[in-house]
């Protein structure tokens, strides 16, 4: 599904990504992890074309296309999904109205019908029922005024609703409690089936508790020094990071 | 990010929607101004001798007065020897229905939108059209003469309900108010007139359309809106206007009358000709817009939408006279390209216990400037009284501006006056944001923005509302790159 191929790409001029390669298959969950600084939330905004990032070097292809010659709407539209670190308050901004926009034209793009308001209901109803969400959210402005994990939890609500190929989850597990965390990760794994896949990126093993990576990365210094199995969390768990700074061969 | 900025920069060479000239013979008089074509409109109006004589004192002191230059706002000087001060489509039969209207004008008004006929029949909104200087149509009379409500052209008003007209006229805005409502008094050509009678709720928004068509003629409407005690009235005021290479001059004066526990909506969504995206042309919109709650009780709320126009200078104000008046000022101003807005409020409280709520809402983008002047004003014997305002500034773009002008003057001790006052930017990772859930650029902008304007859109009523925004995403059309 998507290729990654030795990307490179700098922010105000300074390179984080320096040669990244990642495949991921169609049903898969890759995890990405390392330290602060790492460039894992470099990753997911340039996968999702945050146009702050500029890719200097390397390729990307998305269900055969190449992604970077694409539009972040585009990419959206193709079936690309960024669950925000930093979820952007939009005042004055129904949520509900946000996402049915947002549902719209993604459907359209998928030669769907567009939703009328009552199916849109219906669907987003269920949605936040199995996210133990309260409805008053709809009401109120895109993310003003949420708290930390309702916004956090607004982010997987939303890629439940738009039913992406691809969720790029960018530390959505920082600042929920272990409650949300479950409720978060259900969502996510009810959502898991054989055409969907998942790069979740996290500083902390304890999502992969709940979301069991089919592969786990470890980048460092915007590379990625280490790939395996589940397993491979539980090892930087218990050992940390510095375990892996000097690169084994192999 | 090249191919956003490709996209905006044809939305940014889209061509103002509303651009076209109708074909309608026009009756006009020489170029200039003096005394003469101030009696000529008279005569031609078959006005009676007190209105000249008004309009006679008001040229008069025009002669002696300059043009403010306290605005924010640049110019070049306006030539008022060169334009036309009064111009009217040659046929003007009695009309007694929508079909004898000239069919031409039908056809500017169906490109605009706005199909008279299906508007009586589906929205229920009587519309008075002004075309240029003279009305040709005017709908829906029958219904509101059953109840008292008289709704017509300025000029009729004159005609049939001259004591009404004198006993209000320059009641809130006097000949002498400013040099522009000064130039308006002297040669006002037509507009709207309004009188709701005791006791009654106008069933209906009232609604104008204005519309400047003929070339180098200066736009002078003046419209009286009087409703008496108890009585409540909403009226619309939407514009378009055509595409014209030279600046126009506009100086409207409105003026709103509140008797004891009358309430007067009063709203506007202005959309003239703001010029090409070089600052070329475009309309001079220097606008005196006032009410005064003179009853107990009474209430006034304008609310303004304004999107077009090269120059706007504009200050709807109240005269809260009556104690427990109420004065309400909810205003939309955008600046893109090189537009320019100064535009703001006046509150002045003089009745006890009299409140006034400001909430404005500016929006730079291009290079256009924007600049919020209000003046909240409590007199000695205003006791008890309450102002709260709101100034909030959005920016697009690096090269626009906007400046907060707001003015005390508070002379009774016991007042309370609340003054709120932002400036955002629309962030790259708001627009970011929303580009990832699929929405365009250009939707992410109109969605921010009317979310930055909703507190003033909900005050509109509802079919206004939409058509407030769809002008709005036009003319920030471009903007973002």
């Amino acid at each position: 599904m998507l290729t990654v191929r030795n990307l490179h790409a700098r922010v105000a001029g300074r390179e984080i990504l320096r040669g990244i390669n990642l495949e991921i298959m169609h049903g898969e969950v890759h995890a990405i992890m390392g330290p602060n600084g790492s460039g894992k939330s470099t990753l997911a905004r340039v996968l999702a074309g945050h146009p702050e990032y500029e890719v200097t070097a390397g390729e990307v292809t998305f269900e055969g296309e190449d992604l970077l010659e694409m539009d972040p709407e585009e990419r959206a539209r193709a079936g690309i999904f960024l669950a925000f670190q930093y979820p952007v308050e939009i005042p004055g901004v129904n949520n509900a109205y946000f996402l049915k926009a947002a549902l719209n034209t993604v459907r359209k793009q998928r030669g769907l019908e567009e939703l009328d308001a009552m199916e849109f209901m219906t669907l987003v109803r269920e949605r936040m029922k199995q996210l133990d969400m309260d409805e008053s959210l709809l009401s109120r402005p895109v993310n003003e005024g949420f708290s930390g994990g309702e916004k956090k939890r607004n982010e997987i609500f939303q890629m439940a609703v738009l039913e992406p190929k691809l969720g790029v989850l960018d530390e959505t597990d920082s600042g929920l409690d272990i409650d949300a965390l479950k409720v978060v990760a259900g969502g996510v794994n009810a959502m898991r089936n054989a055409d969907r896949a998942f790069l979740v990126v996290t500083h902390y093993q304890r999502l992969l508790n709940y979301i069991v990576p089919d592969q786990v990365h470890v980048l460092t210094e915007g590379r990625i020094i280490r790939s395996g199995g589940k397993e491979l969390a539980l090892e930087l768990e218990e050992k940390g990071y510095g375990w892996l700074e000097q690169p084994v061969g192999g | 990010m090249t191919t956003s900025t490709e996209t905006i920069e044809q939305l940014a060479s889209r061509e103002y929607q509303h651009g076209f000239i109708t074909d309608v013979e026009q009756e006009t008089i020489p170029r200039g101004l003096s005394e003469d074509v101030v009696r000529l409109i008279s005569a031609k109006k078959q006005e009676p001798a007190w209105l000249l004589e008004w309009r006679l004192q008001a040229y008069r002191m025009w002669l002696t007065m300059k043009e403010p230059t306290w605005g924010n706002v640049k110019f070049d000087p306006i030539d008022y020897q060169n334009m036309i001060y009064y111009a009217a489509p040659k046929k003007k039969p009695v009309l007694q229905s929508l079909d004898e209207v000239d069919p031409e004008i039908r056809r500017t008004f169906e490109k605009l939108g706005i199909p008279l006929d299906e508007q009586k029949m589906l929205s229920g909104v009587a519309v008075d059209a002004v075309f240029d200087s003279v009305s040709v149509a005017t709908t829906f009379k029958e219904k509101l003469g059953e109840l008292g409500i008289i709704f017509c052209s300025f000029s009729e008003a004159v005609h049939h309900h001259p004591e009404l007209v004198r006993k209000y006229l320059g009641t809130v805005v006097p000949y002498s108010d400013n040099f522009y409502a000064t130039l308006n008094s002297a040669v006002f050509s037509d507009g709207s007139f309004a009188y709701i009678p005791k006791g009654v709720r106008c069933p209906m928004e009232l609604s104008t359309y204005f519309r400047i068509n003929a070339k180098d003629t200066g736009q002078f409407e003046r419209t009286l809106i009087i409703a008496e005690d108890g009585a409540y009235v909403s009226y619309l005021e939407g514009c378009t206007a055509p595409m014209r290479d030279e600046n126009q001059l506009h100086a409207a004066v409105v003026e709103l009358v509140a008797l004891d526990n009358a309430t007067i909506k009063y709203s506007t969504v202005q959309n003239w000709y703001p010029g090409d995206k070089d600052g070329k042309g475009g309309i001079y919109n220097f606008v005196t817009k006032r009410g005064k709650c003179q009853g107990v009780n009474s209430k006034i709320t304008w609310t303004q939408v304004e999107t077009g126009s090269a120059i706007t200078w504009k200050y709807p104000g109240c005269i809260l006279q009556g104690d427990n008046s109420i004065g309400e000022f909810y205003s939309v101003a955008t600046t893109n390209n090189w537009q320019q807005a100064d535009t703001g409020t006046k509150m002045i409280h003089l009745g006890k216990n009299t409140k006034s709520t400001i909430v404005s809402k500016g929006i730079s983008a291009g290079h256009g400037q924007n600049t919020y002047r209000g003046l909240v004003k409590i007199a000695k014997g205003a006791k008890g009284a309450h102002n709260y305002s709101q100034c909030d500034s959005l920016l697009i773009g690096d090269r626009c501006g906007a400046h907060t002008f707001p003015y005390l003057e508070i002379k009774n001790s016991t007042a309370k006056v609340e003054h709120e006052a932002s400036t955002s930017k629309i962030g790259e990772d708001q627009i970011f944001y929303c580009r990832q859930r699929g929405l365009s650029t250009e939707d992410a902008v109109n969605m921010i923005v009317s979310g930055f304007c909703k507190d003033v859109f909900r005050q509109l009523p509802m079919e206004f509302a939409v058509e407030a925004q769809k002008l709005l995403s036009v003319s920030l059309e471009g903007s973002v790159g």
